[in-house]
């Protein structure tokens, strides 16, 4: 456990800018490149995941730093990680959306007194709603979020969007901009101060 | 059919209780050998008593009535409980007094994986020896007693959890700003915490120590000379006459999350454990609540986590 750190590294859309940001650092990323099966790379200390299960590998201890998407970190506020840098790239927007065909979730609010929402990040929802006053019903699933409105199962989406061009697709439109998320750099707070020389070294590669 | 106990809480079967129990012992005998004798109080204590200690702190939410209707509630630490008994049945003893306890205490926690709700902690407090030589003879001795406990590579870090607020104010950042900023660095949300500092429109020099003191933590060369660390510079030369001082990381964004603290923090590591194995500080305002007013300070660590290091501590010989 000493040494050299032990990297986790979300798969999906994260993992094109974080091989790059990693091949800056002086990682040979070529095998993780070349290899979307492979979960592990002991010799050069990445371990790749989904990025909602960066957090938990890093809260525990079993990668020291790690990357994922601030929509992540939000969900998870109460995993124990320290946030150390914005890297900028893969910036999204956490949006509320509906169909795009007068006010769905005004209406709804105004005559049953309160708004169903889909989602994938119920907690983020949640407290988006409660901030802003209004009564929601946050109805979490797993897929294809932009499904449930046009099913008639919700008023409304919180989800996350790049281009916007797959909610438009679907007939969507952007009702409210909660926040930008972008990739961030987290750390265990132990190896934080028992590994400090390795994790500063590239705290300031990145900085520039 | 299935008879659940509640998260975060646990039965402990005779192999496992045996080697808590030896880590226990080994701990027990190490601060009875310093003169810190053990101490017990009782789990329930009535609730106003331990809100005077600290509203936070005393955060134990498992609350019961007694038969008069009065609030128990279970302890969520043994530091407040100490500090009652210190000033309530050594209302006259010239101090310094010395306590240790291997005892029980609750938290209520936000999520049943990993958290305990009820753990055993071993720990000790100094009472009456102010500044940096009660703290330094504190951590000296809770690292012999994991040394004993059968940890090699455990280390104590150590902060100031009034720095941040101290520089805060000096540059004159409005109160209001503080809560949001300290609760940034609780959390080491340092991208948070740098754009709330860029707003405040600070002169150069000001805005980078805000930014860059999250980040310093490693040997006595991160205290530098600033006035504000005196306290910090002279706990190294009492660790260093100690002989323990490179076992201490100074870490100058630690905050600890309990509000009595009024000085230096202290939190415990082990590279086999990801989570802090415990902490402590130094809380010079605490009894006093309790009516007597004496300096003091103390550490804790949680058994059950020391175990882990202890496990793979084994494991690697």
């Amino acid at each position: 456990m000493t040494g050299r750190l032990t990297i986790a590294v979300p798969r999906g859309a994260l993992l094109g800018g974080t091989l790059d940001l990693l091949d800056g650092l002086g990682i040979d990323t070529s095998e993780v490149r070349s290899n979307d099966r492979k979960l592990l790379f002991a010799d050069i200390g990445v371990v790749t995941m989904r990025p909602s299960d960066v957090p938990t590998y890093v809260e525990h201890g079993s990668a020291d730093i790690g990357i994922t998407g601030k929509d992540v970190l939000l969900e998870q506020s109460e995993r124990k990680v320290y946030e150390l840098l914005d890297l900028g790239y893969g910036a999204c927007e956490m949006v509320v959306a509906a169909p795009d065909n007068g006010d769905p979730i005004a209406d709804a609010l105004r005559r049953l007194g309160r708004v169903r929402i889909a989602t994938k990040y119920p907690r983020v929802a949640a407290a988006h709603f409660a901030e802003t006053g209004r009564q929601a019903e946050i109805v979490e699933v797993k897929g294809s979020v932009e499904l449930a409105p046009l099913t008639g199962l919700v008023d409304g989406i919180v989800d996350l969007t790049a281009t916007g061009k797959t909610l438009a697709e679907n007939n969507l439109r952007v009702f409210e901009r909660i926040t930008t998320c972008t990739a961030r750099l987290i750390a265990n707070p132990v190896a934080h101060k028992l590994k400090a020389a390795e994790m500063d070294a590239i705290v300031e590669r990145v900085r520039g | 059919m299935t008879y659940p106990i509640p998260p975060g809480t646990r039965d402990v079967l005779p192999e496992e209780m045996r080697e808590l129990r030896a880590i226990g012992d080994r701990m027990r005998e190490t601060f009875e050998g310093a003169g810190y004798g053990e101490i017990h109080t009782p789990a329930l204590e009535y609730e106003e008593v331990l809100l005077r200690g600290d509203a936070r702190a005393a955060g134990a939410r498992y609350r019961s009535f007694d038969d008069q209707g009065a609030v128990l509630a279970l302890r969520s630490d043994m530091t407040i409980p100490i500090a009652r008994v210190v000033a309530t049945r050594y209302a006259e003893a010239s101090p310094p007094l010395r306590f240790s306890y291997v005892a029980r205490a609750w938290r209520a926690t936000d999520r049943g994986v990993g958290e305990p709700r009820e753990f055993l902690q071993a720990g000790l407090e100094l009472v009456g020896v102010p500044g940096a030589e009660g703290e330094a003879e504190v951590i000296a001795l809770t690292i012999e007693a994991l040394t004993a406990a059968g940890l090699g590579r455990h280390r104590v870090g150590v902060g100031d959890g009034a720095l941040y607020r101290g520089l805060l104010s000096s540059f004159g950042v409005p109160e209001d700003a503080h809560m949001p900023m300290l609760e940034a660095l609780s959390r080491r949300d340092l991208v948070d915490l740098e754009h709330q500092v860029d707003a405040l429109g600070l002169e150069q020099a000001h805005h980078d120590l805000l930014v860059r003191l999250p980040q310093l933590r490693g040997g006595p060369e991160v205290l530098g000379d600033a006035p504000e660390v005196e306290g910090l510079r002279a706990l190294h030369q009492q660790l260093e006459a100690r002989g323990v001082a490179d076992r201490v990381i100074f870490d100058l964004g630690l905050v600890r999350e309990l509000g009595y603290y009024t000085g230096p923090v202290f939190e415990v590591y082990d590279p086999a454990v990801g989570f802090t194995l415990g902490g402590g500080g130094r809380y010079d305002n605490l009894i006093g609540k309790f009516g007597r007013d004496l300096p003091a300070c103390g550490l804790a660590v949680d058994v059950q986590r020391v175990h882990l290091a202890q496990a793979a501590e084994e494991a690697l010989r």
